[in-house]
């Protein structure tokens, strides 16, 4: 196997669990990480050296804005009651987290996830997302305080912000 | 980078007390003012290490923000508590490398086929089309004229475009009637280009499409496309001067993306063209 192919294999495992957050949806996570594999391996020969990590992340966060430009013209719909009783602690702050993810809009979110649970730096997500690292730190600023006015029960403000 | 504060005289037996110090400590504030970008950058390890106590004694004094900046350490447990255990999930087949590989590639059928065809219409012309598919040098003359006008136009302040990118449907239309294929600019605005507009060229093998885009800081891009008789062709790098080019071949269809000689900067533009191309039309 060529040393491009490990190097995209090593990073599945990662992939899988930024696109679960991202796109909350197992089913839906998984096809993304497909699409960008399969994207990853057509374009091996575009890919003129660099780091591999950054551009599969690239990809992921491309056709995850794609899939939602798509998602966004057919009708939405949302679960009327996702409690359950019987969850346990563990269970209940997983949720709590995943409504709040919910609630931000795709661009910080994407932001969120790439710095704190994918631990990369600022200037790795500027080249990611294709802004510079201004942008970057804002919609980081955005995406804390809106996840923190959702976890602690505040209203969050609707106010759509880039 | 975030700004490195200078260098401002401090205490240094502030730097040894203990972080949680009360009011008293507001007299050795640092002179400095903490940011709102200097503690997100804090919490996640971007700071340069000798502004971080200057943050954490700030920190001291500051509850409010103290309590924000713990809050965003416990979401950050929180989103790994939930997540991290997908990386030890085992990986469902339908992600194996090899068997996502096994798939039929588009690419390389159109190129096989390509070269069955030419073998099949017959001996000499097959070889000098299969000689075409892989020489560079109807490539190398579409770069060069693709670079003539990237240069001519780009300089241009009034009149770079014949239809403004305003009028994106009406140009896509009529690029597409007078090229005689799908002609769709991409968009790459994820690079900060915004498309100023196009114009019809002629080309050495027939009228070419040609697209430019605008950063915001003015730099500009231009994307030429033309029909040629070459199936597929490997993407390659050229430089002139301030100026380079990528050019490849897809589908009978071959493309120029001309810019700024950084190539990184014009790989990641000439990627979004490809991508978008491959979905059709370009």
């Amino acid at each position: 196997m060529s040393a491009f192919r490990q190097s995209v294999e090593a990073m599945i495992p990662a992939l899988r669990r930024y696109a679960r957050a991202l796109a909350r949806d197992l089913d839906a996570a998984d096809d993304l990480v497909q699409d960008t594999l399969v994207r990853a391996l057509r374009s091996e020969r575009l890919f003129l050296g660099g780091d591999i990590r950054s551009w599969l992340y690239t990809i992921l966060t491309n056709l995850n804005k794609n899939r939602r430009r798509s998602l966004a013209r057919r009708p939405h719909f949302m679960p009327l009651q996702d409690d359950n009783p019987d969850a346990s602690g563990t269970e209940a702050e997983g949720r709590d987290i995943e409504r709040a993810l919910a609630a931000l809009v795709e661009e910080q979110r994407a932001v969120l996830l790439l710095v704190v649970l994918e631990g990369m730096s600022y200037r790795e997500v500027a080249d990611i997302q294709g802004v510079p690292i201004g942008t970057v730190m804002s919609r980081l600023a955005r995406a804390r305080a809106h996840v923190r006015a959702v976890l602690e029960g505040e209203r969050p403000a609707l106010r759509r912000v880039k | 980078m975030l700004p490195r504060s200078p260098d401002h005289g401090r205490d240094d037996r502030a730097d040894a007390r203990p972080l949680d110090c009360n009011e008293t400590q507001m007299m050795t504030e640092p002179t400095i003012p903490v940011t709102e970008d200097e503690l997100h950058a804090y919490v996640d390890n971007e700071l340069p290490a000798e502004r971080r106590s200057d943050v954490e004694r700030w920190l001291a004094t500051h509850p409010a923000e103290a309590e924000r900046v713990e809050s965003w350490r416990s979401m950050a447990e929180a989103l790994h508590a939930r997540y991290d255990s997908v990386v030890n999930e085992p990986v469902p087949s339908r992600l194996d490398l090899d068997r996502l590989d096994r798939r039929p590639r588009r690419w390389i059928i159109g190129a096989m086929a390509a070269s069955v065809v030419a073998f099949a219409v017959g001996g000499a012309v097959g070889w000098i089309a299969h000689g075409a598919a892989t020489s560079p040098s109807l490539l190398q003359s579409l770069t060069g004229e693709a670079l003539d006008a990237h240069r001519l136009y780009v300089v241009e302040v009034r009149h770079p475009v014949e239809v403004p990118g305003e009028e994106k449907a009406h140009l896509q239309q009529w690029l597409t009637r007078r090229c005689g294929r799908t002609v769709q600019a991409p968009e790459l605005e994820t690079t900060g280009l915004k498309l100023v507009g196009g114009r019809l060229l002629p080309g050495p093998t027939g009228p070419a499409s040609f697209l430019m885009y605008e950063s915001a800081s003015g730099e500009r891009f231009t994307v030429y496309a033309t029909k040629v008789g070459i199936e597929a062709a490997q993407m390659r790098y050229t430089a002139q001067g301030n100026t380079s080019a990528l050019s490849w071949a897809d589908r009978g269809v071959s493309y120029v993306v001309s810019g700024s000689s950084d190539r990184t900067r014009l790989t990641q533009v000439a990627r979004l063209v490809y991508d978008q191309s491959e979905r059709g039309g370009g």
